[in-house]
């Protein structure tokens, strides 16, 4: 089938989909947007987080015909041309990243939660930070380097 | 594979009619995982997640009617209030990204021992409301559940919503695993205190065939508190504990990778234990009770 989509701003499309396909092969094995991870393919791991009309999902879980007509945005579509994004440059800061597998779907996660945080006028708390990315397994860091890195990308996308 | 994707109820259900060989999908966090792994290879997915009509939830006729599509996230922030226990088994299951995907009906229509959503609509008395082009009917929740993933639902039909009446008392809500987020229940309980009536409501999860209640925890328990919901006098240590009793043995657990039946009876003598203490005394302090809409 074709699917039809926006990513993080472009107007995408693709044929020749299979049915049962997820919306992460589509993004990595069609569009060439390998930036979202494929690692346990049944939402344990959040490695392929995305945003899905706003809302982070793991892309492994929708449907590729779910998809269809709505907007995405995935961790390609973070930085500009110019500067990393707030949250990618935070994690590089604080030692966020080791092997990096996990990084994609953390920095989806953290830029949701610092977003709807600062939104609500705070910068989130340890206990939010540790249940907001609940669903991103990190194999290497031991999570205090990220728990540090939000922290920082809060600080910094406050004052700006 | 077909990939089907009705965008009002009825067009759903004429196309559930069309193809009793489809598998509904909705937030995909079950569905998904089993193509991923090629475990199912439907001839024909179908869509739900772009009718509107599942994805609201309304007070009616005394009940909150909620739509199955509504995901765990929407019942957590919009229902916390007027559904205390499911908001409760909501914010167990996953992690944030599954619980914006994950609904309630999807839940039902996997009707898996294990899936968070049932203690709490066990112990609500829910009813889910079940539609076909033949027609719609309600199914208390209690003889919804048929078998390991096996259910009351006819192969033409689709789950259109739940209906759970507002609480007349406290809610409360426990489940094991090996840690807070994205865990597969070890054992879960759900219990619901229904002063206005003088009942008592329990589910039990993942520690038999299927979600269930333990009756005799319930007809137990709401003798002992004949007398004690007007005093809203002290509950006794005795109580508690029998209850936790009667509700371990009302499962039927087995071993499994997640726990042994032995550890499963256990855990659900000490959450019924720990559910009623909590919830009893959440009734003590509350000055009147809730309001219903």
């Amino acid at each position: 089938m074709r699917l039809t989509c926006t990513v993080n701003g472009s107007p995408q499309q693709v044929d020749d989909v299979w049915e049962g396909e997820s919306l992460l092969y589509v993004l990595r094995e069609r569009m060439g947007l390998p930036g979202s991870k494929n690692a346990c393919e049944q939402g344990e791991c959040g490695s392929c987080t995305v945003y899905l009309d706003g809302t982070p999902v793991c892309s492994c879980l929708v449907a590729a015909g779910q998809a269809e007509g709505r907007e995405i945005g995935t961790v390609e579509g973070m930085a500009t041309e110019e500067s990393l994004h707030p949250v990618q440059q935070a994690f590089l800061d604080a030692g966020a990243v080791q092997c990096g597998f996990c990084t994609p779907g953390l920095l989806v996660a953290t830029d949701d939660l610092v977003t709807r945080s600062l939104a609500a006028g705070a910068p989130p708390e340890d206990a939010e930070i540790r249940e907001a990315l609940a669903g991103n397994l990190c194999r290497c860091t031991g999570y205090e380097k990220i728990l540090d890195a939000v922290k920082l990308a809060a600080q910094r996308m406050a004052a700006r | 594979m077909r990939f089907l994707q009705p965008t009002t109820w009825a067009e759903a259900l004429e196309a559930r009619a069309a193809h009793p060989e489809a598998v509904a999908i909705a937030g995909g966090t079950d569905v998904m995982v089993a193509v991923n792994f090629g475990r199912l290879r439907p001839p024909v997915l179908l869509d739900l997640t772009r009718v509107a009509e599942l994805q609201e939830w309304a007070p009616d006729d005394g009940a909150v009617r909620l739509g199955a599509g509504v995901p765990y996230a929407r019942v957590i922030t919009e229902l916390g209030d007027r559904l205390p226990g499911l908001a409760m088994a909501a914010r167990t299951i996953g992690s944030p990204q599954i619980r914006n995907r994950g609904t309630v009906g999807g839940n039902l229509a996997t009707a898996s021992p294990a899936g968070d959503a049932h203690p709490a609509l066990l112990a609500a008395d829910a009813e889910v409301e079940v539609a076909s082009v033949r027609g719609t009917r309600r199914i208390p929740v209690t003889d919804f559940y048929t078998g390991v993933k096996r259910s009351a639902l006819a192969p033409d039909e689709l789950i259109a919503a739940v209906r759970i009446t507002p609480p007349s008392g406290p809610q409360q809500y426990s489940k094991i695993g090996t840690r807070n987020a994205m865990v597969i229940a070890v054992a879960a309980f759900g219990l619901a205190l229904h002063p206005d009536r003088g009942a008592v409501g329990t589910g039990i999860g993942s520690a038999a065939p299927t979600p269930r209640r333990a009756t005799a925890a319930e007809e137990f328990l709401a003798g002992e508190l004949a007398g004690l919901w007007e005093s809203r006098g002290e509950l006794p240590a005795a109580t508690a504990t029998r209850f936790g009793e009667l509700v371990a043995e009302a499962s039927a657990p087995i071993d499994d990778v997640r726990g042994t039946a032995a550890y499963r009876v256990h855990a659900l003598s000490v959450m019924a234990r720990r559910a009623l203490t909590w919830a009893w005394a959440e009734y003590r302090t509350a000055k009147e009770s809730r309001p219903c809409d």
